[in-house]
């Protein structure tokens, strides 16, 4: 089971494992992100496989010390293919009774806890709600605990540095990771570097944060203490040669867009309304304007989606960017255009809801918004993305559709994947199908809703274009002439032309292949989106105890691929772990009267491997 | 794309599509119509480069009937729609249709932000003080005290003056005019057309079946004279019959009163000569209504800014001329990065956060 190869004794020397999960945890001020994206580089440079969970309160600046401020990130490394950021974790750094309280679940019996003694002072006991000092009173017994006075230890190294109190005490998350750094036997040098450059305006910061990460690491090599702790390796895995660069589904989704745009030869509109967890690609296209993306902070959701069919309908491709609540918003304007038949992309990162939900917390629960909720019969294509390097293809495919088949394609995402990162061997792009859309220039016999033969799509005729201007909207058009008609048996023709139009894009997809196991057999577990990971690991292991189970995860969530109904009715049993409350099952159901199971989880975490294999052995043991 | 047409003198029948006008017989509409495509005629607008967006409402069928390119989209979204289309395309001459309910009700949030954004689009807002289409409530511009379907008893809401909110908004170019007003329409319109920027032009519109008349106390024939100003920037303030009435700033006040030349020992130096640079005086122009002052009609403000959509490509174009030509491999291996298959890992990329 992925992350349970795990610290099981302390030992002076170093013990070789084949993979680790370790957790830092602290207050939204003690820089656990940025501790976890250090560790996560040297990790990256150090030739494991990873992935990672960070996972960060709503609130920007939660009060210190209380549980809902906490702040934490999650990374699974190791010596072989990692699939998830890990189901339980062995070893947690905690900066504070707080982080202790909300963390220590996740970690395994017996699992490694670092924590710094010197925040667990009566007042931020008393924030977390602990009655009794946890680290005193013998509760953590179940665990290896090592007390060690992180906050006093640092302001020791810093103390001729000349920052400030305040100032040396933030650095000590850096003291952390230089012991973290020592356990694992990483090397320092490119976060001292990258540290240098991130704080290049503030060199004694840069220096203080330096400083206390040798110190942390040098603890680790000289203390005592360092027999209790353990020391571990984790050699590197095989993964394949080629440059590698640690990607999230934010830079992922936004790279892509910006290869899709290229590829076909466009100019793109990126308009979008800041949310969470979507708000990153925005920021990301904003720094890339020469690429010649033009990106628009709308007024609103509407006003984004709307401002994307503009630009599309200018000959632009206009892409917009939300989550599930700015996704509703934007449901109008997305009916406006499936029935103007223009292209547009929509990127939704999903998190938890319904309304507000959670918006930090992950959720695949948007299925039915993207195949349903419109108005009217209005199919548009949906695709979701498993991964964060999966975001990149997925992307480039939404772009690619959306422009052969003049339709919006909305691509599913979630918090997740658009946090998580992992690494990925960089495609050369030279050698990327290119998609050029050449706009349309013939006159005769024009008008906006000519259909091509194969594909079903209107002329993409822009403005500026002589001798083609027209009028298009979203009441009901002719389908001989594009003009405005109320004829009842046009809105039948046109009604129909729309859904075909959409069922053709299938002749795009690959068959539906399976991921893991075989075409038939008793049990097949399919599924969609950043799942994958649990999934496939689960399915993995499964077989290789000789369990016969399959793993099929779709992309092409609509239209769906012309095989897939075949391909499920040859397994005595499907298993459709979600995290809604059962999406893609009603979908499935209802397409090709399958007897699908669901299992759903809607905590705002991901499925955890041992989670799907305990529902799966359940399906074939019972 | 945007080839040059032949030189030719277009007549504004040439911006008549071949669709069947379907507005109600004597609607305002009609004559907001001519004296569009009397306008184009005039500013020789090239139809392959011009664009009407309309949203949703009676004046929302306006592109269907001009032969230009046309968007008729969804219920106050225009604004939004044309911003789009000018960053795609900043070359396009952009023309939104709207009415008082599209564009002050469901659309009032993209009116102000175009407005202040100062995307370069001319902006008509047909204000009959009524919704029409869905057949007679009242609108956020109708008099409080209007009976409608909805409001049986008579409104009890104050209603938004659209020039006073456009300039609340920010906008740099505030017209107004009168639909059945030949004489003065089309100049407005190509003044709005020359405004490099957003173009708000309010045109009081009859609607002829709901709201029938609700102009006419400063319409109307007899009264017009006495009840409108057409301002003009540089000329005094001046109305009436015989240009008898002037503005001037009412001593130890912000406002503005009506005096009259000859009396009370009034000269034209006493009236206040209009400056459409000066908001401030735009203010008191668009709030001046019947009986006790006349309604403005005209260019009451124009001051031209940077338009958003060529800041906007200035910005692109800066980022261009700084980087060399956009390569994807490039993209990709911005960052840290590191090799596998090289004898030692060693970050490729200088650590760039």
């Amino acid at each position: 089971m992925e992350g349970s190869a795990a610290l099981k004794g302390g030992s002076p020397q170093r013990k070789q494992l084949e993979s680790a999960v370790v957790r830092f945890a602290g207050d939204s001020g003690d820089g656990m992100q940025l501790t976890g994206d250090r560790f996560t580089l040297a990790t990256a440079l150090a030739g494991n496989d990873l992935a990672t969970f960070p996972d960060f309160p709503a609130e920007i600046r939660a009060p210190a010390g209380t549980t809902y401020g906490v702040s934490a990130y999650q990374i699974n490394f190791g010596a072989r293919e990692i699939k998830t950021s890990g189901d339980t974790v062995d070893v947690l750094i905690a900066m504070n009774p707080a982080a202790l309280k909300v963390n220590l679940e996740d970690v395994h019996a017996g699992g490694l806890l670092l924590v710094d003694s010197g925040a667990f002072g009566e007042k931020n006991l008393r924030k977390a709600g602990y009655d009794h000092n946890p680290l005193e009173n013998g509760s953590l017994k179940g665990f290896r605990l090592i007390k060690i006075d992180m906050s006093q230890l640092t302001l020791d190294a810093l103390k001729d540095t000349g920052l400030s109190k305040k100032d040396a005490l933030r650095c000590k998350n850096m003291w952390a990771l230089g012991l973290v750094y020592w356990i694992f036997d990483r090397d320092r040098q490119a976060t001292a570097d990258s540290l240098r450059q991130k704080f290049k305006a503030k060199p004694e910061v840069a220096a203080g944060m330096v400083a206390a990460l040798n110190a942390g690491h040098a603890f680790g090599e000289t203390a005592e203490i360092s027999a209790d702790i353990g020391a571990f390796t984790v050699p590197p895995a095989a993964i394949g040669s080629g440059v590698y660069h640690n990607v999230t589904g934010t830079e992922a989704v936004a790279w892509g867009l910006v290869a899709g745009t290229m590829l076909a030869g466009l100019k793109m509109v990126f308009c979008s309304y800041p949310i969470t967890p979507a708000s990153g690609i925005l920021h990301t296209l904003a720094r890339l304007k020469e690429y010649g993306i033009v990106t628009f902070q709308a007024e609103d959701e509407i006003a984004a989606v709307c401002a994307a069919i503009g630009a599309s309908y200018a000959g632009a491709i206009g892409v917009t960017s939300s989550s599930g609540p700015g996704i509703a918003l934007k449901t109008e304007g997305i009916g406006l255009a499936a029935a103007t038949e223009l292209p547009l992309v929509v990127v939704n990162t999903q998190r938890a809801g319904p309304s507000t939900g959670m918006p930090t917390k992950t959720e695949q629960s948007d299925l039915y918004q993207a195949v349903f909720g419109r108005n009217a019969d209005c199919p548009v294509v949906v695709l979701a993305a498993r991964s964060p390097a999966d975001c990149f293809e997925t992307t480039i495919e939404a772009v690619r559709l959306a422009t052969r088949y003049m339709t919006p394609v909305m691509l599913l995402s979630d918090g997740y994947i658009a946090n998580a990162s992992e690494p990925w061997a960089l495609p050369d792009a030279d050698g990327f199908a290119r998609f050029p859309v050449i706009h349309h220039h013939e006159t005769t016999g024009f008008h906006p809703f000519q259909r091509d033969s194969e594909t079903l799509a209107r002329p993409w005729a822009i403005p500026g274009t002589p001798g083609l201007t027209h009028r298009i909207g979203g009441l009901e058009r002719d389908y001989d002439t594009g003009n405005v008609s109320y004829d009842p048996a046009n809105h039948q023709r046109m009604t129909d032309a729309r859904a075909a139009k959409i069922a053709g894009v299938a002749r795009e997809f690959p068959p539906q292949a399976v991921e893991l196991g075989n075409d038939h057999g008793p049990l097949a577990v399919v599924g969609w989106g950043s799942t994958y990971g649990p999934i496939n690991r689960a399915v993995g292991n499964l077989r290789e105890a000789g369990l016969d189970v399959a793993h099929i995860h779709l992309r092409h969530i609509w239209p769906l691929p012309t095989n897939l109904g075949d391909l499920l009715k040859s397994y005595e049993k499907i298993l459709i772990p979600e995290m809604n409350n059962g999406q893609l099952i009603t979908l499935l159901r209802s397409e090709y009267l399958v007897p699908a199971e669901g299992l759903h989880k809607v905590t705002g975490k991901p499925f955890t491997i041992a989670e799907v294999e305990a529902a799966v052995r359940a399906r074939l043991e019972a | 794309m945007n080839i040059a047409a032949p030189i030719e003198k277009r007549q504004p029948k040439n911006y008549a599509s071949d669709q069947e006008v379907r507005w109600c017989p004597g609607c305002g509409d009609y004559a907001i119509l001519k004296a569009v495509e009397r306008t184009l005629a005039d500013i020789g607008a090239r139809p392959e480069t011009t664009v009407f967006v309309s949203g949703i409402g009676c004046a929302a069928r306006f592109p269907y009937y001009l032969s230009t390119y046309g968007f008729h989209s969804i219920h106050g979204r225009a604004p939004a729609i044309a911003t789009g289309i000018k960053l795609a395309n900043p070359d396009l001459d952009v023309w939104i249709v709207s009415g008082d309910g599209d564009a002050l009700s469901i659309g009032g949030n993209h009116l102000l932000h175009i407005l202040r954004r100062n995307v370069d689009v001319q902006l008509l807002l047909f204000n009959n003080e009524i919704y029409g289409l869905t057949k007679g409530q009242y609108s956020p511009t109708s008099r409080a005290g209007t009976r409608s379907p909805s409001t049986p008893e008579g409104s009890v809401e104050a209603p938004v003056s659209a020039a006073v909110f456009a300039l609340g908004a920010g906008a740099r170019f505030v017209a107004r005019g009168v639909d059945t007003q030949q004489k003065y329409l089309p100049g407005v319109l190509a003044r709005a057309h020359a405004h490099k920027g957003a173009s708000l032009v309010e045109i009081l519109q009859n609607c002829i079946v709901y709201n029938d008349g609700i102009f006419a106390h400063f319409t109307d024939r007899e009264v017009a004279a006495e009840r409108q100003i057409h301002v003009e920037h540089g000329k005094p303030l001046r109305f009436g019959a015989n240009g008898e009435k002037g503005l001037r700033v009412r001593p130890g006040t912000l406002d503005v009163e009506v005096v009259e030349i000859g009396k009370g020992g009034m000269t034209e130096a006493d009236v206040l000569v209009h400056d459409e640079t000066n908001r401030t005086m735009a203010g008191l122009l668009a709030r001046m209504a019947p009986p006790a002052m006349p309604v403005a009609l005209g260019v009451l403000y124009c001051d031209p800014m940077p338009s958003y959509e060529r800041q906007v490509a200035a910005l692109v174009d800066a980022a261009k001329a700084k980087h060399k030509a956009p390569d994807l491999n490039a993209l990709l291996r911005r960052g840290h990065t590191w090799t596998v298959g090289a004898p030692r890992r060693e970050p490729d990329a200088p650590a760039e956060d």
